[in-house]
């Protein structure tokens, strides 16, 4: 297995000399998957909240519909979005094909379904629990949402950080609408996918281990922030 | 009757706007900072990974930015692709190497108009063993036919690239329909040249790849070059800006100055001063006196 | 401030999977006394508080309070108290918080009602962890905080040791003492005697017997009533012929 020691080399070599390249690719893929997360989190824990509490013509079609959209393929995403962005195409006049938004619109088209959908299921097992209490304290179900939300708090991170994983793991769709531009719009995803076509395997697998400890610092820091949180408040 | 008490909350709702407001703020400044308001000066060339690949535009770039002061932000694909993003106006000038395709471009109105830029050649690559023979030989068609023959592992890119139409011509040059032999012998990548090297590499198959991509590539495995030299292996590239009629929004100045100097006497100089290993990865051959 | 009382069931009847659970219940409830709702176990006790709370609806009948907004005048506890996931003290502010109480005036209710309620030194604890028994004055303290006019108490002592019981029974009594009006379920006879000043007694649904709790226990009326009072265990249905049948409900 050379070609893993010489990962775990290039890795390292790449760390320790702190290149800038390396820094503003990890900057950039933090930016655009953090930006992604935190977008799609405003929009699919309401929606998600909204359709564990509230019954509503469709809504099992909308069910249905959320949990499949799960698993979108992130390739056909970014196609998707290439031709909405494109010059071409209905938006093409904002000119944001090619940039870290566009990355950003196609990851949140992707981790918007998990997190609603994660949301609801949280949101309606806690109202279960809480309904007739809240009820009894005065609180309906619209007034019992930032209630439940904040009660859920910790079921809820795990589901950012499933988004979370989702966004900085795909390739796909950054590809299509980033185009991978050095300096612009390459991410360690698409710099790992540059880096397989050149041949070079050990830099690659060096960047994926370097994603991947990225991966683990994040989840290490919700894991030891829910810990502390859980102490104090329970 | 209910026992749902429906009086206002103002501190509730108080906190839960100001939280929106703060995280609609802090999604602003993500999505904001890294679109590159900064940057103004740039213009969008579409290019294959071929030349991606070679490593050509990371050196020739940034002497043309530090010179000319314009951003260059390449989209590297496959021709094809390349192709149809220049035509729905996604990039300002097209950079790409199938002389056919690119004539067809300007003459449907796409592009305003092809100038020879660089040219290099292809090779073949293959496994040591060499199960089909063909090493050293000197006609690549003829090459072709062989390895067809001895149905030894061939990888195509099968991606609709100026090299893979190079490729399609050879075997039409050999008299060889390898489509009929797909998924056996013949295999389709449907991929770019990098990942396509891989797979020949991973299957120890034949393969044709530009040179420079090749020179670059280090993932040879037990490949090596084994048929090079014949003129039909000519791979010349053009550039073209793409055409302002059609797409109003295209950055004309900026991107003829890229192409005036790409074709000038200075990026003439800085394509042959590439090298790979100590050679030289293209030859510069833009008509002398500009386009 | 008008009186949400007196509370009227108009021939109440609760129907649930084809079988009717509460059946023709009328009653009218006014101020003063300490009601306690008795019966066995599935009798309709914790339905009908549900009913008169208004977390369900009845299938038939009336249920009537007066002045305007009761839901806001009533509160509930239940046998199992659902703690939000914050502190004990956040526990109690969450009702004052939902009634736009303004923040000094939270703080002092709070503190108030949780040196009421022994739970002071526990206020920045999570509400989970503490043990039944907390939990259930902590249920206490957040109801007893809006100053609710009627509480209702399903059973609130059900899962609780003795020294927890005699502590949730203090703490009824006071709110009882400061004007809240309260009905309370159980099917523990000895409780019934300690707390009720008139009784309810329910069977299958029905009231059978309703009489101030001294005659009540002395002597009940309904042949059922007596039969538990003397401590019987009511398992039968009688049959057509009027022999007991083990058919459960």
């Amino acid at each position: 297995m050379t070609d893993l020691s010489d990962a775990f080399r290039a890795a390292f070599a790449l760390i320790a000399g702190l290149d800038p390249a390396l820094a503003e690719i990890v900057l950039l893929s933090l930016q655009v998957s953090l930006g992604a997360v935190a977008v799609a989190t405003l929009i699919g824990m309401p929606v998600g909240a909204a359709m564990a509490l509230f019954r509503f013509p469709g809504r099992a079609a909308l069910l249905v519909l959320l949990n499949a959209l799960m698993g979108l393929p992130p390739v056909v995403v970014g196609l998707i979005v290439y031709l909405a962005l494109s010059r071409a195409g209905p938006l093409g006049v904002f000119g944001l094909l090619f940039t870290p938004t566009a990355m950003i619109i196609a990851q949140v088209i992707l981790v918007t379904p998990i997190i609603a959908a994660l949301t609801r299921q949280v949101i309606e097992d806690l109202w279960v629990e809480y309904e007739e209490q809240l009820r009894s304290l005065g609180a309906g179900p619209a007034r019992a949402v930032p209630s439940l939300l904040w009660d859920g708090r910790f079921a809820l991170l795990t589901s950012v950080l499933a988004g979370f994983g989702r966004a900085s793991a795909e390739v796909g769709a950054v590809m299509i609408v980033g185009g991978n531009i050095d300096h612009v719009t390459r991410v360690m995803t698409t710099a790992i996918a540059l880096e397989t076509s050149k041949g070079d395997l050990a830099l690659a697998l060096g960047l994926g281990v370097i994603l991947m400890t990225l991966a683990l610092g994040v989840n290490a820091a919700a894991y030891l922030t829910k810990e502390w949180a859980q102490r104090r408040y329970g | 009757m209910t026992t749902t008490t429906k009086r206002s909350n103002p501190t509730a709702r108080a906190v839960a706007w100001r939280a929106l407001l703060v995280a609609a703020a802090l999604t602003l400044a993500a999505v904001g900072a890294p679109s590159g308001l900064a940057a103004d000066k740039f213009i969008t060339v579409a290019s294959t990974t071929s030349t991606q690949n070679s490593g050509l535009y990371d050196y020739m770039l940034p002497i043309f930015t530090k010179k000319i002061g314009i951003e260059v932000r390449v989209v590297a694909v496959g021709t094809g692709q390349a192709i149809k993003l220049a035509e729905k106006g996604d990039a300002d000038v097209l950079f790409v190497h199938h002389k056919p395709s690119e004539l067809k471009f300007v003459e449907a109105g796409f592009g305003v108009k092809r100038t020879d830029v660089m040219y290099n050649d292809f090779v073949i690559v293959g496994p040591k063993k060499d199960p089909a023979g063909i090493k050293g030989m000197k006609k690549a068609a003829a090459a072709l036919a062989k390895v067809a023959a001895a149905k030894a592992p061939f990888a195509s890119r099968g991606d609709n690239s100026g090299t893979n139409k190079a490729e399609l011509a050879l075997w039409q040059k050999a008299n060889v329909d390898p489509k009929k032999a797909s998924g056996t012998w013949y295999r389709e990548t449907g991929s770019g040249m990098g990942a396509t090297l891989n797979t020949a590499v991973g299957m120890n198959a034949y393969a044709l790849t530009d040179r420079a991509t090749w020179l670059k590539f280090k993932n040879r495995g037990d490949l090596e070059i084994v048929v090079e030299g014949d003129d039909v292996l000519f791979n010349q590239y053009g550039i073209i800006l793409v055409n302002p009629n059609k797409h109003g929004h295209v950055k004309v100045d900026l991107g003829q100055k890229f192409i005036d100097w790409v074709i000038g006497a200075e990026g003439q100089a800085v394509i042959a001063a590439y090298k790979i290993g100590g050679e030289p990865a293209f030859f510069a051959n833009a008509p002398k006196g500009g386009s | 401030m008008t009186s949400i009382l007196p509370l009227e069931l108009d021939d109440v009847s609760f129907e649930a999977g084809g079988k009717r659970l509460i059946k023709d219940f009328t009653c009218r409830l006014d101020a003063g006394p300490r009601t306690v709702i008795l019966g066995a176990n599935g009798a309709g006790k914790s339905l009908l508080l549900r009913l008169c709370h208004g977390l369900i609806r009845p299938t038939a009948g009336h249920i009537r309070w007066q002045g305007v907004d009761p839901g806001a005048k009533q509160g509930m506890v239940f046998q199992r108290p659902v703690m939000l996931r914050r502190s004990v003290a956040a526990n109690v502010d969450y009702g004052l918080r939902l009634r736009g109480v303004p923040r000094r005036e939270r703080a002092a209710i709070v503190d108030d009602m949780l040196g009421r309620t022994g739970l002071r030194r526990l206020a920045d604890r999570p509400a989970r962890v503490l043990s039944f028994g907390e939990q259930q004055k902590l249920a206490l303290a957040r109801v007893w905080a809006l100053k609710p006019e009627v509480l209702f108490l399903d059973e609130p002592t059900a899962s609780l040791d003795p020294a927890a019981t005699h502590a949730v029974e203090e703490l009824i009594d006071a709110m009882h003492r400061e004007g809240t009006r309260i009905v309370m379920t159980t099917h523990d006879l000895g409780q019934a005697k300690r707390i009720a000043n008139e009784v309810m007694f329910i069977h299958r649904g029905r009231l059978l017997e309703r009489a101030p709790a001294v005659r009540f226990f002395e002597c009940p009326e309904n042949d059922l009533a007596q039969a538990f009072v003397r401590g019987e265990l009511l398992w039968w249905r009688l049959g057509k012929d009027r022999q007991k049948i083990s058919k459960p409900n």
